[in-house]
């Protein structure tokens, strides 16, 4: 057995010491190694918040230069974006897909290790460009041309390229979700068995398929533009910046799906766990969510409302985004039916997913205020736009990712979680979100601008309260670490089950799972 | 075994067959740049106007029953630090008559210099109507040092510019594309 390294011999564990981690094509530390990497950029990305809402805390110029706050509202959405609720979602995928279809492993376990190999190189690269004379990209995260071409700074290649990477690593990473979810689902597991969170991944791997190449293309167009002499986006040669605008929310639209998909899937398997009774409505919450998959692609100009669009254009993409209220009210509706006359129980990833609930709501109806062409003109670039995507991505996407960490981490570690922290840790989370993003949305209908460094005395106070629950969040976090730190290292052992109301093949195997689950597939009746 | 290996084969090449559907969409996001010129021209949109247009007096008989007002503006880009306007602000004509007007340019600095004017039309579904028979927007503009000129432009208004449109304003913007020109050693064509 020396040298029974092959991924095809089954009955070996974990190998020992730092190649285990780099050679690895095992499902469970490629699983593991994603949400590590996540939570570190989550951390790294939080960070550069902060720098944000400290600044903000006074009007003036406190701590930062104009351009190192642009660098920093950069870094922030494309490190919490590509680095922490991707990879994410990826990490959770990698973990409990196999295990919730009853398969061994993933479908192409050695392109799995390289999906994700290739996410840390990208991101050494992307940070690298903070220590550089001409300092990281400055152009916000949707890099607008020609503020991303002529007049960016010479970092932007290094971010051409990191991004690039991170694509090649989606897309390796959702051609093996695919190909696990149709090839090598248990006998008699069928479609319309399949756990809700492994649809919605399915669905989410059809999505990045599309899109990622897009971006891939659009900064390919810029590095064009910018080394090659082309005019893709430049009016001198013949170009548009418009275009560039198209193209990239093209990709960008259902980009934003990609991060909130999986989290449907998370709040569906643990609302339905602690009210303990099935999932109401699961067929609809499926066509729900490919709906809202297809619809997401005939929506992306409601991001440039004020770019001078005919009206017919206003139109057309006001009414498609109002009309994806619909399936995501099908979902709200199937949650709330699902807990009603349930018996729940509170534990710490029940409390998260009806946060989700109640505040990824909230975050719809704003984005639903935003999508009324004529009031667009008013909201555009404001904070309220801020307020908005920061109710749908940090309690929404994020809280959910908490809640799978604190729902499936006995079943990684095989230890409970101390529940007083992890509900200390849900608390300090929910106060401070809202004390952090709730003024924003007053901060926004009155005006403020955001990606401005200082502003004007009346939004003084606002921003004032809003900074304190920034720094109530982010310091939060950190008890976060330490509650799984903690589970890792032991607690109260953990059943097979675990939780009460649990069900899906997931929990028929021992905690902590085995390095090798189901080497021979389960019958499903 | 021989189940195990054709399972793999069949795995393989469905991961051929999504990279080649990621691939596509690869090639899709570049597709979209002459769709959105396409997509542009139909419908007239962002006031993008037409090239060099050949004025045939047959087609072009004068609809003496209404005037139409042309506005005219003419911006640099960013850091250009040219000097430029029109000559006339405006002036009013019959759809499919031709009409000359002057554009003034300086170049104010102690270098050489290229210019490319971007034209733009409002409104938008007036972009299709305006034919150019001659303007200096098909070309660049070179000026030494200190040098000026007046750049001529010709043009009519097609007779079927519909019939709620009175006035139209067309823009110019001035891009400095210098450097551009060093670099590829000859002329760029836009419109």
């Amino acid at each position: 057995m020396a040298t029974g390294h092959g991924h095809d011999d089954h009955h070996h564990g974990p190998a020992k010491g730092i190649t285990r981690w780099l050679y690895t094509t095992n499902h469970k530390d490629i699983g593991t190694m994603y949400l590590v990497f996540s939570l570190a950029m989550f951390l790294l990305g939080g960070t550069f918040a902060l720098v944000i809402r400290a600044e903000l805390f006074q009007p003036g110029l406190q701590f930062v230069t104009p351009n190192f706050f642009n660098q920093m509202t950069t870094m922030h959405g494309l490190v919490m974006v590509f680095g922490a609720v991707m990879p994410a979602f990826v990490g959770l995928a990698n973990w409990m897909i196999p295990m919730m279809i009853g398969a061994p492993d993933m479908a192409l376990p050695r392109m799995n290790n390289w999906s994700f190999w290739i996410l840390p190189f990208a991101f050494l690269m992307l940070s690298s460009t903070l220590f550089m004379d001409s300092g990281a990209p400055n152009f916000g995260w949707t890099f607008y041309a020609p503020l991303s071409t002529t007049y960016a700074p010479s970092s932007v290649t290094f971010f051409i390229f990191a991004v690039h990477m991170m694509g090649v690593s989606s897309i390796m990473g959702s051609i093996n979700i695919i190909a696990t979810i149709q090839n090598l689902r248990a006998p008699g597991m069928t479609y319309m068995k399949m756990p809700l969170f492994v649809w919605t991944w399915l669905i989410t791997a059809y999505l990045l398929l599309a899109v990622m190449p897009v971006l891939a293309g659009v900064v390919t167009m810029m590095l064009f533009d910018i080394h090659f002499g082309t005019s893709f986006f430049s009016a001198a040669g013949g170009g548009d910046p418009v275009l560039f605008q198209h193209v990239f929310w093209f990709f960008g639209h259902p980009e934003v799906y990609i991060m909130i998909l999986p989290a449907f899937g998370v709040v569906s398997e643990i609302v339905s766990t602690f009210s303990r009774k099935r999932l109401f409505g699961y067929d609809s919450m499926v066509y729900a969510t490919s709906s809202i998959a297809f619809l997401s692609f005939i929506v992306w100009a409601h991001h440039m409302f004020t770019t001078g669009m005919p009206l017919a254009g206003e139109l057309f993409f006001m009414y498609a985004t109002m009309l994806i209220a619909v399936p995501t009210g099908v979902k709200v509706f199937n949650w709330i039916a699902t807990m009603f006359k349930g018996s729940i129980s509170f534990e710490t990833p029940m409390l998260f997913a009806i946060a989700f609930v109640v505040l990824f709501t909230m975050g719809g109806f704003t984005g639903l205020m935003l999508a009324i062409s004529p009031a667009d003109f008013q909201y555009q670039d404001t904070y309220f736009v801020v307020a908005h995507f920061h109710y749908v991505l940090v309690p929404g996407a994020v809280f959910s990712i908490m809640a799978a960490t604190y729902y499936w981490l006995p079943k990684w570690t095989g230890n409970m979680y101390d529940e007083n922290l992890g509900r200390l840790h849900f608390w300090l989370s929910f106060i401070g979100i809202n004390v952090l993003f709730f003024p924003q949305h007053f901060l926004g209908l009155a005006g403020m601008p955001r990606r401005i460094p200082d502003y004007a005395l009346q939004f003084a106070d606002f921003n004032m309260l809003s900074s304190i629950g920034a720094f109530i969040f982010g310091f939060s976090q950190l008890l976060f670490v330490f509650i799984v730190i903690k589970a890792a290292r032991g607690g109260k052992k953990a059943t097979a089950e675990v939780w009460d109301g649990s069900h899906g093949l997931e929990w028929t195997v021992p905690s902590p799972a085995p390095y090798h689950t189901f080497s021979t597939p389960p019958v499903i009746k | 075994m021989a189940e195990a290996d054709t399972h793999q084969r069949s795995l393989g090449r469905q991961a051929a067959k999504l990279a080649l559907y990621a691939l596509g969409m690869f090639g899709f996001g570049f597709l979209l740049v002459p769709l959105y010129d396409v997509f542009c021209e139909v419908t007239g949109l962002n006031g993008k106007t037409g090239g060099k247009y050949q004025y045939e007096q047959a087609q072009a008989s004068v609809d003496e029953s209404r005037a139409v007002t042309m506005q005219f503006t003419a911006n640099n880009n960013a850091a250009m630090p040219w000097e430029v306007r029109p000559m006339q602000h405006q002036v009013t004509f019959h759809p499919g008559e031709l009409v000359q007007v002057t554009f003034y340019a300086r170049n104010p600095t102690g270098q050489r210099m290229v210019a490319q004017a971007v034209p733009s039309v409002v409104p938008f579904k007036s972009a299709d109507y305006l034919h150019k028979t001659e303007c200096f927007c098909f070309t660049q503009q070179i000026l030494d040092a200190g040098e000026a000129v007046e750049m001529p432009l010709i043009f009519f208004v097609d007779r079927a510019l519909p019939a709620d449109v009175s006035k139209m304003t067309l823009s110019y913007t001035l891009f400095d594309v210098t450097q551009n020109f060093a670099a590829k050693g000859k002329a760029l064509s836009a419109n």
